[in-house]
């Protein structure tokens, strides 16, 4: 990869990666897989995503982040449809996962065990 | 993708559930079901929204028009109104009692949540192995703007009106420090980040670093052209596999970058950090211990003066910060430090994030601006007591601090508040307790924690710890005098003043702030030998109560001793002497005839 030899390339980059980012009008899945999240089974929940996803033929960006913070409420993971905002699942486990594909990522239908953003953000 | 039907998002935290959410779901249910809409509209229950003081709340997708104060009795109103004619219920809607605008959305009651996320602004959202996700994500944009546009001590100058304090536990002011070692000059000055993370509970640092590794590694340069350092240093205990490895793939991606190593971003700067590994010591939380672990020494600590500002790792001026406090940092530079100011306290700016821990119900890290109530903490962020038990107290600052109970709930938590209600901040673990703990074994459990990690230099640490815990120990096996709470409370209070470094200095705070707080829960451990809070095994017994023992036998066939006799169908009898009171039979019990005295 290129070095970056100005501020002013930092800034050049950081338009690229976000055009390229908002440009694919793809579902982008998080999942989080802190030490709480994979002691809890997220990597069970990420490959089962990263399989089942492409199964049932749906086109989706699956990565993996830290946590939320949500302990109480691991294994957790972060859907943003296109357009829509994101919506954080508490508690999933691979029967989740697979109404959370059925019923959201297909129908756009939400299922019972949001965790609503419950802070102000920043940016 | 289906057409988008509407979605009835009703708030089922723990406050919001106390005010009869529950209900408000079956009626909405109802409501929809008499109106032939069950297949059309969906309720759907959610975690909480951070809006406790306006619930319940209910959300409607699309729109996300945000309900306030719902009551059950609303249901009919939202349905028959805002679902089925498109109009907004405008009585249920919330009016700013300050500006009378009527805030409908929750972009525009979001400035009503009570958590601000700075330190954890990225965790979470971005991908940790992947820079790109970072830079587009404003990475390191705070250390192009700094090398470019500022001198360090404009630099030193933001941190220290911003009025950051450091994260780790002591609050000292984060810009002093910097211009303690930007003015010691030196051929040769270190920048040392502790992720030495040892309080029992708290995790912070490691979810930091975790979830936002970039942030930390930003920080440390941004520190290291402030100070005229060219080295960074991070101490991390070997226990975080995970955070070690993100933050080396975050440190060769950033190398890669050219975002450290040699001139960076083309400015002529250059800065490089390494990892270095603890052994998981807790004194080396303690920065000379830590900077002696590095040098490949004891990982003891040395009396300051002289401070590691002036001389630190290999006889050089180094600044130590922790992970939390570099994570706040290229927020300020980017927002300007009357931003960062007119956060928190008048004293303590900005945000603190706490890991909740114990009988809580959201057991997991929150971010909460300097000056907010231990009550907001505890039952409205926090989801309240387990089982809805009574709350007791809540520890602060692990192992070094005290406990704060009810009378502090209203107490806005902040540095120096903490130190006037006999505790501390420390590095943000909060540990619940609730009716059933019994504080003295509390303060002996973390006593536990401090005999075993005291380095064993100076003697009021290692010989005072060792006879306190065994006071302690007496106490609760039902041996202690009054005497001994006096003596208790002066041998504290001496290996306080006495001790070399801050874990001994504050080893005793638990017990002393127990015995302030609880001091009749002690005297009923020494007078009447008796646990209050049924904790102390040597303090009780299992009794039968006759009257209600039917002479089913379950729990002598559960008694793993034998301790239990009798006959079927006649009541039963526990002898004290085998007793090892394990609590089965306590269990096993169908009918309430076995107490605890």
């Amino acid at each position: 990869m290129k070095t970056i030899k100005s501020p002013a390339e930092l800034q050049k980059r950081k338009a690229e990666i976000l055009q390229r980012m908002n440009e694919k009008e793809k579902i982008r899945i998080r999942v989080h897989m802190g030490t709480s999240g994979q002691a809890s089974g997220a990597k069970v929940i990420y490959d089962f995503l990263k399989l089942e996803l492409e199964k049932r033929n749906i086109d989706a960006v699956v990565i993996s982040t830290g946590d939320m913070g949500y302990s109480y409420a691991e294994p957790t993971m972060e859907v943003t449809l296109p357009g829509e905002a994101p919506v954080v699942f508490g508690n999933v486990d691979k029967l989740k996962a697979d109404e959370i594909i059925e019923k959201y990522i297909k129908n756009g239908e939400l299922v019972d065990g949001i965790l609503p953003a419950n802070y102000r953000v920043i940016n | 993708m289906a057409k988008q039907k509407i979605q009835i998002i009703v708030c089922g935290g723990t406050s919001c559930n106390g005010n009869q959410s529950e209900l408000l779901i079956d009626n909405l249910r109802l409501e929809l079901e008499a109106n032939a809409l069950e297949n059309d509209v969906r309720v759907i229950k959610s975690g909480c929204f951070g809006l406790c003081n306006l619930g319940p709340i209910v959300k409607i997708i699309p729109g996300d028009t945000i309900y306030t104060h719902v009551k059950p009795d609303d249901a009919r109103d939202i349905v028959s109104e805002h679902v089925m004619k498109g109009r907004k219920v405008e009585r249920l809607l919330f009016t700013d009692p300050v500006t009378k605008k009527v805030l409908a959305t929750e972009r525009e009651l979001s400035s009503h949540k009570k958590q601000i996320r700075i330190v954890l602004r990225n965790c979470g959202i971005i991908d940790p192995e992947n820079i790109d996700e970072a830079i587009a994500y404003n990475a390191y944009e705070a250390l192009g703007k700094v090398l470019t546009e500022m001198k360090p001590p404009e630099v030193i100058k933001i941190v220290k009106d911003s009025g950051l304090r450091g994260r780790g536990g002591g609050g000292f002011p984060t810009g002093l420090k910097w211009e303690i070692a930007y003015k010691n000059k030196s051929d040769e000055k270190y920048v040392v980040c502790n992720a030495d993370e040892g309080d029992p509970g708290a995790f912070m640092d490691r979810s930091v670093l975790e979830g936002d590794p970039h942030a930390v590694l930003e920080a440390m340069a941004i520190c290291g052209y402030s100070i005229e350092s060219h080295k960074g240093l991070i101490y991390i205990r070997a226990e975080y596999p995970l955070a070690v490895s993100r933050l080396k793939t975050a440190i060769q991606q950033a190398r890669e970058y050219g975002l450290l190593g040699k001139n960076i971003m083309g400015t002529g700067f250059d800065f490089d950090i390494e990892i270095r590994y603890g052994a998981g010591a807790f004194v080396c939380g303690e920065e000379t211990a830590l900077i002696h672990s590095m040098e490949g020494l004891r990982g003891e600590p040395t009396v300051k003066p002289p401070f590691p500002a002036e001389s630190g790792f290999r006889g050089k001026p180094t600044n130590v910060n922790n992970v939390e406090t570099f994570a706040c940092l290229s927020p300020i530079i980017l927002k300007g430090a009357e931003w960062f100011a007119s956060i928190g306290s008048i004293k303590s700016k900005g945000t603190k994030v706490f890991a909740l821990a114990g009988k809580i119900n959201n057991v997991g890290l929150i971010e909460v601006p300097m000056g907010t109530t231990l009550r907001e903490v505890i039952f409205e962020i926090g989801g309240g007591i387990r089982y809805g038990k009574k709350f007791k107290a809540a520890q602060t600052g692990g192992p070094s601090g005290g406990c704060l109970t009810e009378k502090h709930l209203e107490t806005p938590i902040d540095f120096d508040n903490l130190i006037a209600a006999g505790s501390m901040m420390g590095s943000g673990g909060l540990i619940v307790m609730d009716e059933d703990d019994c504080m003295v074994s509390v303060a002996k459990f973390f006593l536990d924690f401090t005999v075993e990690e005291s380095c064993g230099k100076c003697a009021p640490c290692r010989i005072g710890n060792k006879r306190l815990h065994e006071l302690l120990e007496h106490i609760t096996k039902g041996k202690g005098t009054l005497a001994d709470l006096d003596r208790l409370k002066n041998m504290s209070l001496v290996i306080k003043d006495t001790s070399l470094c801050g874990l001994g200095q504050s080893s005793p705070n638990p017990v002393l702030s127990t015995l302030e707080n609880f001091r009749e829960e002690y005297e009923a451990h020494v007078t009447i030998k008796k646990c209050p809070a049924g904790k102390c095994k040597d303090l009780m017994e299992y009794f039968i109560i006759s009257a209600n023992c039917v002479g089913c036998t379950a729990c002598a066939r559960v008694c793993p001793v034998g301790a239990i006799t009798g006959e079927r169908k006649e009541p039963h009898v526990i002898n004290p002497n085998i007793c090892i009171k394990c609590g089965s039979c306590m269990e096993k019990c169908k009918f309430d005839a076995i107490i605890i005295q």
